[in-house]
């Protein structure tokens, strides 16, 4: 087994074995405790910039089925596990883990501590790190992780988006949604096409006017990778779209509907990555067990409360997890209610999406 | 939503007895709830006839019934008590059935008690299969595939529409005779037609098979504002076909992705609701077909289970304990994670470690059933490990469950197995298939062909595969010691699960020389936390476990602490009695200001809750896994005495190992077990035992027995519940045991001991402080001695010994206690034959009566000797004199028998029993009825009893028969007792010889027109004589009695409840009479001299 090595910004280092590509990756270290749900997480556009650990130790028991795939490629910059399991075992595998890694030229490792790992995060926040099998020098992979870009800042948005639009479906409902990309999971167009949605997906840096020419029912905002603020041409558009059209933004997409409504980000300590955190509907008062993938968060007491009425809480930690204006049909979602991996609680949103469409073709 | 208000008293069910399928889960369960429930200023009003429980213990709840649990009961109790709910879901099938029927019966609505949790609706809809069924259409579920058929067309017309393999279970037969599945058309219309036939309403059900899919289950929770929330996931590492009871299970699910999780998960939530379990926790079972993914649902439980016990310990989310809560209105995001303490229950706990469950089995004692494996739940036990990988999970488990192997070790060598027979062993699921899926593995088969033959997936099978690789190369390196394996490699057999004795055998060392050099190489275990959500947030709870990791998060205090070590999995013998010693001792030392350290494997236990002790190591109860936790935390005592066997045989080791064992000392404990040792003991106190002598050699055993005298009582040493225990009457017997006994234990030798026919037993239960000794009480047996003191009834105080020997009892305890300079429990069994008191036994340690004494005498005599161990004396506990109740506390064991057909049920050395039950009441014959009762051998009082008696019985028959047939029960006996009965003017009909082909009377019994059977056997040609009919009459719940001390107490028993109906009693007011009654100076416990 050929060694490799995790080393983090603050000289922390964990030695493993690697599996997958062979070379060196940096990028933001953060943890994800689903138990179920690898493919997902490798696929998930969202992890741009990040080298993610999971925390459940036996990782790739059911291999990768390509059809659970959430883009059209892995995106995360390395990926950490205990045991990597040398066998696969479903009656849809397609290939093994270690395989898709080395074909997507991802670096792995196993054999980590990854729950000293997780604590670690826990008690001094994600942060840089580099991943390599070539260098196996601790100083200066430490070195390295130092001078890593890391995410705040960044706009990794760019490099996730499409380049040209594309109909995912062309639905036999009543709607036609545009999707705004920025790094949007498959199972949100799933989810839309699901309802009878004409899905629609065009790149990131799509303006307004542009949008507007297709005549679209709603506009999605979906999920994406790394610091919103970075992304300000995004937040423009959504800005310009607001009060236009209905708008449903999921995870990076809440976060740039809080900007657009002049609310502020900021970075968590160490985000919220998994598939059990509980959020409470606040007009319902029902718990739905969410799947989350943020590091960025809008403030809570940023967003005027004249004109956005705060609709999901965290019960973990009280974050804001929801929001909807007051009177335009826009609202928003910290969490995943496509879900991909995790549970589906939350779907009934793409419903409240729905009703939105409908009510705002009814009032013309 | 806050609590309700609407309630102030709730009445909780318990599940009674220890039985195969409901253990000492349910009293985890129990506690938890009562405890949640007075926490939130409830009255808690409890019944469960089993003393040996925490739940039971008088401050658990407000009122606590010892008393049968029955419907009748039941109405007593809500009469005397008036709650205004009955919580059902905690008590197991036992708590769902009497409320079922209490419902039925119309008991709750007439005294206007509501139920709480799951209500009739629900309960019967998730019991009944076709309610069931109906229910899982309705919200579109598969099911497997089946119909009814009354006929082979009709049969066949079913198999048109399934397709083979198929299972046919004829409806209405008793113990599921004449079904089978058919695998070829041949087969079907074979076991169609015979299934037809022994079916009494001629009816089949026609099923498709799922024999060999995954199976899978999910422990969900609800609350009233319909929350959901998935707590655990499992997967079986054994298929469809073998009960989950008796399947290793594994938590979380290993095997499928999210997209077909998810899809278990939405089916699990729709169940919940369709059934309409209002709050708490159910269990849902599902299978899927390994080659499609097609999921179907088994079963739902609509109530906390053993594998709700699993889950919570699994995880660190105390189900139990928030299924109470949320039955008294809260919803899960009120309830706050104890654990995490900042964020709130509402979530589902991830895992980031593996969780393996191995049943543990008892076919040993019973040598006549096949330790076969199928839909019958048959395992008495489970042992739990956690660790980082499968392997190692699996491996500590395996070491964990006290079998006598290391780990998935080499006991047998691959290559001595025949081919056919590895085949079968792999073919027909067992109690030790998984060596053979090893040994296969070794022999060269692949994962694919073990797969396919097992059903187990080939996840498993490669894991093992790897063990299997790794073993291989450590060989292949031609290792000579420990020291030429390199760090790298231990730390990986570590990773991997091998214990250091496994380690010893592949380099040809022992286990101390590996301990020794992997500490040197700096391969240490690191222990870490349980904590519910995989280190994401701050865990408070001191729940660890132990893995071969970079980093360890105990916070071992400066705190004086002493560590108690448990028993380990549940096993005929030893069980929840120890547990409940342990936990007590854990509460006292608390008390006194210790911090407590718990060990233990035991899922089900009150002692591995994470409350129970400051604070909680999930570990195997071996030498290593001990040790490990010892180098630590640097105990300043560790107990030994509490948790039965498992830790005293440890104790030896541990003590050379300078672990300061508190108590009585090792050497006492030796000098106690060591047949020459105590012999001489006994010289010079001067106390009668039975010759005896100890023997290597079957020579050497004859000789023994020559000296003594036929008939002899022979049995290996350092075992616990009779284990191959016997009593032998000549040499040929004598050979053929000496045979068997030295694959019991090698190193030990045989010990022989005179039997002493028609005598009867006593069991003491004492305590001292090395100064004092004070006796918690004295036993009486009801059956002769000869049957184990487990299996045995007993009731305290003596009813018919005499003062004399009393008197001696008395005096004997106390000098033994003196002599072996106890410093805790001591409990000694004594023969007692015309006034003469013989030594059989003594153990300085926690007996398994040590709760019911407790219960008996209101006295918690683990707590005080556990502060007697910590250097408290007896008079500062306040114990100095034995306490004599006026009521009468009598106690009878709950055997197995049903689980294993065909097998007999004669009581003997060799402890059979799972479990007791106590009856409690002012004369011994009222609390004996009651002890009948809940011992589910309800005694009739009227109707037919049949009675054939050995010769020896037949003078003292004629009492118990006149009685009988004065109560107007029809008496039918064997030729030769009713001819005595009729001598005596006791009409009798003559009932023909089962062996001379005449079945009249197994007829009887199958038609349920014999009521009560008396049946003692003589010797050998008498017992397989009437072993059918016994057998028959315990599938058929009919009292069978095989002694005639146990005759009589039933006769008398009957008597006394045919003048009136029994009354029911809270043993907190059986108590407070204790306290009030004046002290008897008489009983004073005594100063050593």
């Amino acid at each position: 087994m050929k060694p490799a090595i995790l080393a983090l910004e603050d000289g922390k280092v964990f030695k493993g074995y690697s599996f997958g590509a062979t070379g060196e990756a940096s990028g933001e270290v953060i943890f994800n405790t689903g138990m179920t749900g690898y493919e997902e997480v490798i696929t998930d556009p969202s992890y741009e910039g990040q080298i993610v650990t999971m925390t459940y130790p036996l990782i790739g028991n059911y291999g990768i089925t390509l059809e659970d795939a959430e883009s059209r490629k892995p995106f995360l910059e390395g990926f950490v596990v205990k045991e990597r399991s040398r066998i696969v075992s479903n009656w849809r595998a397609k290939t093994s883990l270690e395989d898709y890694l080395k074909k997507n030229n991802i670096i792995g490792i196993e054999g980590v501590d990854t729950r000293a790992l997780t604590r670690h995060i826990r008690l001094e926040g994600a942060m840089k790190a580099v991943l390599s099998t070539e260098d196996l020098d601790e100083k200066s992979l430490t070195k390295k992780a130092k001078a890593s870009l890391g995410l705040v800042g960044r706009d990794l948005v760019k490099d996730v988006t499409v380049n040209q639009s594309y109909t995912w479906k062309v639905g036999l409902g009543p709607h036609k949604v545009v999707v705004l990309d920025c790094g949007v999971k498959r199972n949100i167009l799933r989810c839309l096409a699901n309802r009878g949605c004409d899905v629609k997906v065009v790149p990131a840096s799509t303006g307004f006017e542009e949008i507007m020419e297709m005549k679209p029912d709603g506009v999605m905002l979906s999920n994406g990778p790394g610091d919103p603020s970075a992304v300000p041409y995004v937040v423009k558009t959504v800005k310009e779209l607001i009060g236009k059209v209905p708008i449903f933004g999921i995870c990076l997409g809440h976060q740039m509907l809080g900007l657009a409504l002049g609310g502020k980000t900021y970075k968590l300590k160490f985000g919220h990555h998994g598939i059990n955190q509980p959020v409470k509907d606040l007009k319902t008062g029902k718990i739905a067990i969410t799947v989350q993938n943020h590091g960025f968060c809008v403030d809570i007491d940023s967003l005027s409360k004249e004109d956005v009425e705060i609709t999901h809480i965290n019960l973990n930690d009280n974050t804001l997890e929801g929001l909807r204006h007051r009177k335009l049909p826009v609202f928003s979602v910290q969490f995943h209610p496509e879900a991909a991996a995790g549970p589906h609680d939350a779907n009934y949103l793409f419903g409240e999406f729905m009703e939105l469409m409908n009510a705002k073709k009814n009032r013309h | 939503m806050p609590k309700r208000t609407d309630i102030k008293k709730i009445l909780i069910i318990g599940s009674g007895p220890i039985i195969i399928s409901q253990a000492c889960e349910f009293d985890y369960s129990g506690t938890q709830a009562c405890k949640a429930l007075k926490e939130e200023g409830f009255e808690v009003v409890l019944v469960n006839s089993n003393p040996a429980t925490i739940m039971t213990d008088p401050e658990i709840a407000d009122a606590t019934y010892i008393e049968p649990i029955t419907p009748e009961t039941l109405e007593k109790i809500i009469k005397k008590e008036k709650p205004d709910a009955l919580l059902p879901t905690l008590g197991g099938q036992t708590g769902l059935n009497v409320a079922i029927k209490a419902v039925e019966k119309g008991i709750l609505a007439k005294h206007n008690v509501k139920m709480i949790g799951a209500d009739y609706d629900a309960i019967k809809k998730a019991e009944d299969r076709q309610y069931f069924k109906r229910a899982m259409e309705k919200i579109g579920l598969d099911l497997p595939k089946s119909g009814l058929a009354h006929n082979m067309q009709e049969a066949r017309n079913v198999l048109k529409k399934i397709g083979l393999p198929i299972i046919i279970r004829p409806s209405f037969t008793l113990g599921g005779t004449g079904g089978g599945i058919a695998e070829t058309e041949e087969d079907f219309e074979k076991i169609a037609n015979l299934g037809l036939k022994s079916s009494m309403t001629s009816e089949i059900l026609v099923e498709e098979s799922i024999v060999g899919w995954k199976e899978y289950e999910l422990e969900v929770m609800r609350d009233r504002k319909d929350n959901v929330v998935i707590v655990c996931s499992i997967e079986n590492f054994d298929p469809m076909g073998i009960h989950t009871g008796d399947s290793i299970t594994v938590a979380p699910i290993q095997t499928l992705t999210d997209r077909e999780y998810q899809i278990m998960r939405n089916a699990a939530i729709a169940i919940i609701r369709e059934i309409g379990v209002e709050t708490g926790g159910s269990n849902i079972q599902f299978a899927v077909n390994p080659k499609n993914g097609r999921m179907v649902v088994i079963e739902m439980n609509p109530r906390v289970s053993r594998s709700s016990a699993l889950a919570s310990k699994a995880t660190g989310f105390p189900i139990a304990k928030f299924a109470a809560k949320l039955a008294v209105g809260y919803t899960l995001d009120e309830i706050r994670n104890d654990i995490t303490k900042e964020t709130p229950a509402s979530f589902e706990p991830t895992i980031d470690y593996c969780v393996v469950k191995i049943p543990r089995f008892t076919f040993e004692k019973f040598p006549e059933a096949k330790d076969v494996l199928g839909i019958s739940m048959k395992s008495v036990g489970e042992t739990m490990a956690i660790g980082r990988t499968f392997k190692e999970a699996l491996q500590k488990g395996l070491r964990g469950l006290e079998i006598g192997h290391t780990g998935l070790d080499n006991k047998q060598d691959y290559t001595s197995i025949a081919n056919d027979k590895l085949m079968l062993r792999l073919k027909e699921p067992n109690a030790s298939r998984i060596f053979y899926v090893k040994y296969a593995l070794q022999s060269g088969m692949n994962v694919e062909e073990i797969s396919r033959i097992t059903g187990i997936d080939p996840w498993f099978v490669h894991n093992i595969r790897e063990i299997v690789e790794f073993e291989n190369e450590i060989v292949s390196i031609g290792a000579q010691k420990p020291e030429d394996l390199s760090r790298a490699l231990l730390q990986k057999a570590k990773q991997f699960g091998f214990s250091d004795r496994q380690i010893a055998d592949l380099t040809g060392s022992d286990e101390l020389s590996v301990r020794r050099t992997r500490k040197e190489k700096g391969v240490v275990a690191t222990f870490k936390l349980v904590d519910t959500c995989a280190a994401e947030f701050e865990a408070y709870t001191p729940y660890y476990y132990s893995t071969y990791e970079t980093e360890d998060e105990t916070r071992p205090s400066k705190k004086k602490k002493i560590m108690i070590l448990g028993g380990g999995p549940n096993r005929i013998g030893q069980g929840i009695e120890f547990d409940y010693c342990c936990c007590h001792a854990s509460f006292a030392l608390k008390g006194l200001g210790y911090e407590t350290i718990m060990v233990n494997s035991n899922p089900e236990t009150v002692s591995t809750d994470y409350d129970t002790s400051d604070k909680l190591y999930f570990e195997p109860l071996t030498f290593e896994d001990v040790m490990n936790i010892v180098d630590r935390e640097k105990p300043d005592g560790v107990i030994v005495q509490f948790g039965g066997q498992t830790p005293l045989n440890l104790a030896r080791e541990l003590e050379d190992a300078g672990v300061p064992i508190i108590g009585t000392t090792v050497h006492s404990i030796d000098v106690a077990e060591d047949r020459d040792k105590f012999a001489k003991l006994l010289k010079k106190l001067d106390i009668p035992h039975p010759p005896n002598g100890s023997a290597t050699s079957e020579k050497e055993a004859k000789g023994i027995a020559s000296r003594i005298g036929y008939p002899v009582l022979v049995r290996p040493s350092y075992v616990l519940g009779g284990r191959a225990m016997r009593i032998v009457y000549d040499d040929d017997s004598l050979e053929g045991f000496m045979e068997e006994a030295r694959d019991v234990s090698s190193k030990r030798p045989v010990l022989i001991d005179k039997f002493l026919e028609d005598a009867f037993e006593v069991d003491v239960d004492a305590v001292s402080d090395g100064d004092m000794t004070v006796i918690g009480g004295i036993m009486e047996h009801i059956e002769e001695a000869g049957v184990h003191s487990g299996d045995s009834a007993c009731v305290l105080p003596p009813h018919t010994l005499k003062k004399d020997v009393i008197d001696k009892i008395r005096k004997y305890t106390h000098a033994l206690s003196k002599g072996l300079k106890v410093k805790g429990l001591i409990n000694i069994q004594y023969a007692v034959k015309n006034h003469t008191v013989f030594v059989l036994e003594v153990n300085p340690r926690a007996s398994r009566t040590v709760p019911f004494v407790s219960k008996a005498i209101g006295i918690p005599l683990a707590k005080i000797a556990a502060g007697v161990m910590a250097g408290k004396t007896l008079e500062e506990l306040k114990f100095t004199k034995e306490i004599i109740p006026r009521h009468v506390s009598v106690k009878e064991s709950v055997l197995p028998f049903s689980r294993f057909s065909g097998v007999d049920i004669l009581l003997g050395p060799e402890m059979k029993s799972t479990g007791e039950v106590m009856g409690i009441d002012y004369s011994f014959d009222m609390a004996f009825y009651k002890s009948q009762i809940s011992a589910n051998q309800a005694l009739p009082q009227s109707g037919t009893v049949f009675i054939s008696v050995r010769n020896k019985d037949k003078k003292n028959i004629i009492s118990v028969a006149k009685k009988l047939r004065d109560m107007g029960f029809k008496i039918i006996a064997t030729e030769g007792t009713a001819k005595v009965l009729s001598s005596d003017n006791i009409e009798a009909e003559t009932a023909g010889k089962i062996s001379e082909g005449d079945e009249e009377i197994l007829g009887l019994i199958k038609k349920n027109r014999l009521h009560l059977i008396i049946n003692t056997p003589t010797g050998s040609e008498s017992r397989s004589d009437m072993k059918s009919l016994r057998s028959l009459a315990v599938m058929h719940s009919i009292p069978c009695i095989t002694t005639i001390q146990g005759a009589r107490a039933a006769v008398n028993g009957i008597a006394t409840i045919k003048k009136g109906d029994f009354e029911v009693k809270p043993i907190q007011e059986y108590i407070k009479s204790i306290t009030n009654e004046k002290p008897d100076t008489a009983n004073r416990g005594e100063k050593h001299a």
